[in-house]
């Protein structure tokens, strides 16, 4: 099994139109991914290399069974976007789009959990999720991931995703899903909610988690993994050296105080048992390592 | 975006919260000519982003204008914590009763945001809510309902700043609140919050930063976005568009991704090498923005040998390996460049790098390799200059 979609999922794409909507939605489906329809009030009624396009959201769910949407709007629109999706009852919303202010993002992570609970949102200033072999929703290459299982991959970092997808897959292990949760400061899909559907799924037999410095998301996810994970997790964290005080790009990456650094997550990880690797080619290994243990 | 005091007291002012008055000055002539325009005594203050100014001999009161030209004197050019002084705030000096703390920002854990207030201000706010947890009155606000000024009275009961203020601090927190959200801070923090003899509530000090992604619905910020650049190193890096902080070692670092660019500076200290910066030069890995960015990397002094670690995912290996070979046609390297080029058509981009090896490019198949390389080819470098 898979976490979050499979090959039934049907998906819409809000920005079909747009450059980055366009060409990734097209990448997407490529991959074998259900890209039933896209959205754009000003062209409803063209469509994208055979892709129909539609006013609303609403309007292509009805016509398509789209349940999960993804979005490439710039960052302006993005509140109203999600808004629309969870109305339409998009059961998940995926935000690829980066630069959405922080007070949008507490605004509708709030609004969502009030108006919207049956709306999952990832995101935003996320790589997506791609359950490999089955269906790939946002940027990830498809072509460095391998399906089968039993690796479960959840993190807050685009590339070093990428990374650790490639080297499992150099090394022959499959992975089952890999959720990007982004590293913006409220995201809507935690490493929480990742490790609790991980759990819950049979063929997810190894966890990677890969987080980076600022807040306490993977404190949170160690704190979890003590007290309620059987299947056992591998973890890094990057930004060990990096500077308190000093933004590294991610609005997440903020180091303040002892709370939040890299070392602090890592202590947390491993005193909730699990294998912390030092950088992304050990942490490789040492999921090999597990996997190759399991019975 | 962290602002200086002077900025952020200036957001505050925009939203009605009081501030004393006061001006910046760059020479020590002009923080006199302020001080006779504001009156005596003043308070001349460095503007440093960075804390513990006091301690370091940055802020100092002065009764003349004797006193203000030594003071002026005295912190321009100071080096605070590796901030130079380059800009003074010079401010009416407040006659103060009471000294409180109040500060907003987001609690991430809980996704609401957060206010902490306190009557014990004026000192090291974590080391009182560390020993005396009681002293700090928090305060979830919803992102939706906002600060009510219901909600803000208990929180003024709560944190004891007194009845005889209550009604102006409940005003002022309200005024804090709407620079907070309307003004789209991530922090917004005032320490001390003072009560002046007259019964008066002022923020004495400001500390606000700003949320870059919100810059395109502020066109006031230009001002701000302006000083953001530290030393010349980021503001050539600004300039070109790249996300880049400078720090002090040897090893510069050129990453595709924020994720894998921290990483690379963590396996570079590792093996026992210093970075000289972070610079992410985001997905692609284009040829031009990778010449801009060993443009930025090599202009460094301080730089002995450069690591280029990129990840092609979408963008294939050869492409990768394309744009380095043509960036390094158009920029003329005063350090060795080690490469180490991984994901999709790897193989294949390593070939096209070995193919323009040289004692100037190197190319190395893992991260921890070529780490190993470039550590050791700066530290040849720096032994023989």
């Amino acid at each position: 099994m898979t976490i979050l979609v499979d090959e039934t999922t049907r998906v819409v794409y809000q920005g079909l139109t747009g450059s980055q909507g366009r060409f990734y939605g097209l990448r997407n489906r490529g991959y074998g991914t259900q890209v039933v329809a896209g959205t754009n009030p000003r062209k409803a009624g063209a469509d994208v290399e055979g892709v129909p396009v539609f006013a609303t959201v609403a309007e292509a769910a009805a016509a398509t069974g789209a349940t999960v949407s993804c979005i490439f709007i710039p960052a302006p629109g993005v509140e109203a976007a999600v808004l629309e999706a969870a109305g339409a009852g998009m059961e998940l919303v995926v935000v690829i789009t980066e630069g959405v202010p922080t007070h949008d993002q507490a605004r509708l992570f709030r609004t969502l959990e009030l108006d919207f609970p049956g709306t999952r949102l990832l995101g935003p200033n996320c790589p997506g999720v791609i359950s490999p072999g089955r269906c790939n929703i946002g940027i990830t290459a498809g072509e460095i991931a391998m399906g089968g299982g039993p690796v479960g991959i959840v993190s807050r970092s685009g590339t070093l995703t990428y990374q650790a997808l490639h080297d499992l897959t150099q090394a022959g292990i499959g992975q089952t899903t890999c959720v990007g949760i982004g590293g913006d400061p409220v995201p809507g899909t935690t490493f929480v909610d990742c490790l609790v559907a991980f759990e819950a799924d049979p063929d997810t037999r190894v966890v990677l988690l890969i987080g980076e410095i600022g807040g306490s998301a993977e404190e949170e996810a160690a704190e979890f993994v003590a007290r309620h994970m059987t299947t056992p997790v591998v973890a890094y964290v990057a930004g060990v050296t990096a500077p308190p005080g000093r933004r590294m790009g991610h609005a997440g990456a903020i180091v303040s105080g002892t709370r939040g650094t890299a070392q602090a997550k890592i202590d947390a990880l491993e005193r909730a048992g699990a294998a912390v690797g030092r950088n992304p080619s050990e942490t490789a290994a040492l999921v090999a390592e597990v996997v190759a243990a399991l019975p | 975006m962290d602002l200086f005091e002077y900025q952020g007291k200036e957001v505050l002012a925009s939203f009605g919260v009081p501030v004393p008055s006061g001006a910046l000055a760059t020479t020590t002539a002009e923080a006199v000519a302020a001080s006779e325009e504001l009156g005596y005594p003043v308070v001349v203050k460095a503007q440093v982003r960075v804390g513990g100014r006091g301690k370091a001999g940055g802020i100092r009161v002065a009764g003349d204008v004797a006193e203000v030209a030594a003071a002026a004197d005295a912190i321009l050019g100071m080096d605070i914590r590796g901030h130079v002084v380059e800009r003074l705030w010079v401010e009416r000096a407040s006659a103060v009763a009471a000294e409180h703390y109040v500060s907003l920002t987001l609690d991430r854990s809980a996704r609401m945001h957060l206010g902490l207030l306190s009557s014990r201000g004026g000192v090291d706010i974590e080391a009182v809510a560390a020993e005396e947890p009681a002293a700090v009155a928090r305060l979830h606000i919803d992102p939706l309902d906002g600060l009510s000024s219901e909600q803000c009275r208990g929180w003024v009961a709560d944190a004891g700043l007194g009845d005889g203020i209550a009604d102006a601090a409940v005003e002022l927190l309200g005024r804090l609140w709407t620079a907070y959200t309307e003004g789209d801070a991530e922090l917004v923090e005032v320490n001390p919050l003072v009560v002046t003899a007259d019964g008066e509530l002022v923020a004495l000090d400001a500390k606000v930063t700003l949320d870059e992604s919100a810059t395109y619905r502020h066109v006031e910020w230009e001002g701000y976005v302006a000083t953001q650049a530290g030393d010349d190193r980021e503001q050539a890096a600004r300039a070109r568009g790249l996300q880049y902080v400078g720090l002090d070692g040897t090893v510069g670092i050129i990453a595709n991704g924020a994720g894998l660019a921290m990483s690379t500076l963590d396996v570079v200290a590792q093996v026992g090498g210093s970075p000289a910066n972070f610079l992410d030069i985001g997905g692609g890995a284009k040829a031009e923005v990778m010449a801009a960015a060993l443009e930025v990397v090599n202009a460094d002094p301080k730089v002995a040998a450069i690591f280029v670690n990129i990840f092609g995912g979408i963008t294939r290996g050869e492409e990768v390996a394309n744009g380095i070979v043509t960036a390094l046609e158009h920029v003329d390297l005063a350090s060795p460049i080690v490469v180490r080029l991984d994901g999709t058509n790897a193989v294949e981009g390593r070939a096209i790098l070995a193919r323009h090896e040289s004692d100037r490019l190197v190319s190395r198949a893992t991260m921890v390799e070529a780490a190993a390389t470039v550590v050791s080819l700066a530290a040849q470098k720096t032994a023989t200059p």
